[in-house]
């Protein structure tokens, strides 16, 4: 018995269920603590869950395919969960409709600002140029953004976390700063959230209300398209 | 619940199937999300309560979702420690940027039709 309690860790870092369990209870703990620090942007339960479990995984040497082998039967709820972003879109489709245009202008505008600015920085910053490339689409949903890399030679593992990163600082810094901007429409906020931080910033919009939710969700779902049409035509203008 | 949880598998089906059958260079989830959407204003009704209830019960949950696949950053640690500033600056520079350009420019165009 004694013998078997020193294997029991051996034995259930092996286990998906356990990481499974890992994962729920570091979000519970995590949203526990963004409510108790009520105000704090840097606060979110996204970027804290994801900061532990980095730490747990890197302190406990378990490699992220062990991980994966529990955290796959949350992350394969993020398709359905897409397919139901539809439904507070058709709820909100009288608005939509009214605002059409503004809309579609502003996702032309701030498509082109989000791969303008990560371009720029990243280059000024001295980036190579394969990572540049990698950060261009990083407003984009990460399936999208992965498969534009790809076609175009980039590093796509590397997208995949950047538009996670991307994600996380939208959700923790966005309703913040779009205080100090003093827009107040749901309708804005969580356009511009989606649009530059996709499903991470739509989570984080639906939290200040269906409205907001809603249309962070079109402007996620749009700027996929516009980011997948925009970063082909620049990179061959351009590079 | 669990009759509009299966319409979110069919659609999310249906949208994998479109995006095989033409090559798109579109993610089976977001084509789905369109072909539902387009039902919905095809029926031009209420959302049925099953697919109410299973949406607004997986979304309450969306940011939970996105954890498991955000831990994977873990696999790009060094490349992150090399590069970071130029990573971090282009990520928190740009976002920062991009969220305020585009609800600025948002807002002054929503803000001047109400007035008209």
């Amino acid at each position: 018995m004694i013998a078997r309690l020193f294997g029991l860790w051996a034995h259930l870092q092996e286990l998906p269920v356990f990481w499974l369990a890992a994962t729920l209870g570091v979000f519970q703990f995590s949203s526990w603590l963004a409510r108790r620090s009520k105000g704090f942007p840097l606060a979110n339960p996204v970027g804290l869950s994801i900061l532990i479990l980095v730490l747990i995984l890197y302190f406990t040497h378990t490699a992220y395919s062990v991980y994966f082998s529990g955290g796959q039967w949350i992350n394969f709820l993020l398709a359905p969960a897409t397919v139901a972003l539809a439904v507070p879109l058709y709820q909100q489709y009288g608005r939509i409709r009214s605002m059409l245009l503004p809309l579609v202008m502003t996702l032309v505008f701030g498509s082109l600002v989000a791969i303008g600015s990560s371009v720029g920085i990243s280059q000024l910053l001295g980036a190579s140029p394969s990572s540049v490339l990698s950060l261009a689409p990083k407003s984009a949903t990460a399936p999208v953004a992965m498969g534009i890399v790809e076609k175009l030679g980039g590093i796509s593992s590397l997208t995949a976390a950047v538009v996670i990163l991307t994600g996380v600082t939208g959700a923790m810094t966005a309703p913040w700063l779009l205080d100090r901007l003093n827009i107040q429409r749901p309708a804005v906020r969580g356009f511009a959230m989606g649009l530059v931080s996709h499903g991470i910033g739509t989570a984080r919009a639906f939290q200040e209300s269906a409205e907001a939710g809603a249309f962070a969700g079109l402007g996620m779902g749009l700027n996929a398209l516009m980011t997948a049409l925009l970063v082909p035509l620049l990179y061959h203008w351009f590079a | 619940m669990l009759k509009g949880f299966l319409f979110l598998l069919l659609f999310l089906l249906a949208g994998d199937v479109v995006v095989y059958l033409f090559a798109l260079p579109l993610p089976a989830p977001v084509l789905g999300m369109a072909m539902l959407l387009a039902w919905l204003g095809w029926r031009r009704a209420d959302v049925p309560l099953d697919l109410e209830e299973a949406s607004s019960g997986i979304l309450k949950y969306l940011s939970l979702l996105f954890v498991p696949a955000g831990v994977g950053v873990i696999l790009h640690l060094q490349r992150l420690a090399h590069e970071w500033p130029a990573i971090v600056g282009a990520v928190v520079g740009g976002t920062l940027l991009s969220v305020a350009l585009s609800a600025l420019f948002l807002n002054r165009f929503v803000h001047r039709r109400e007035v008209q």
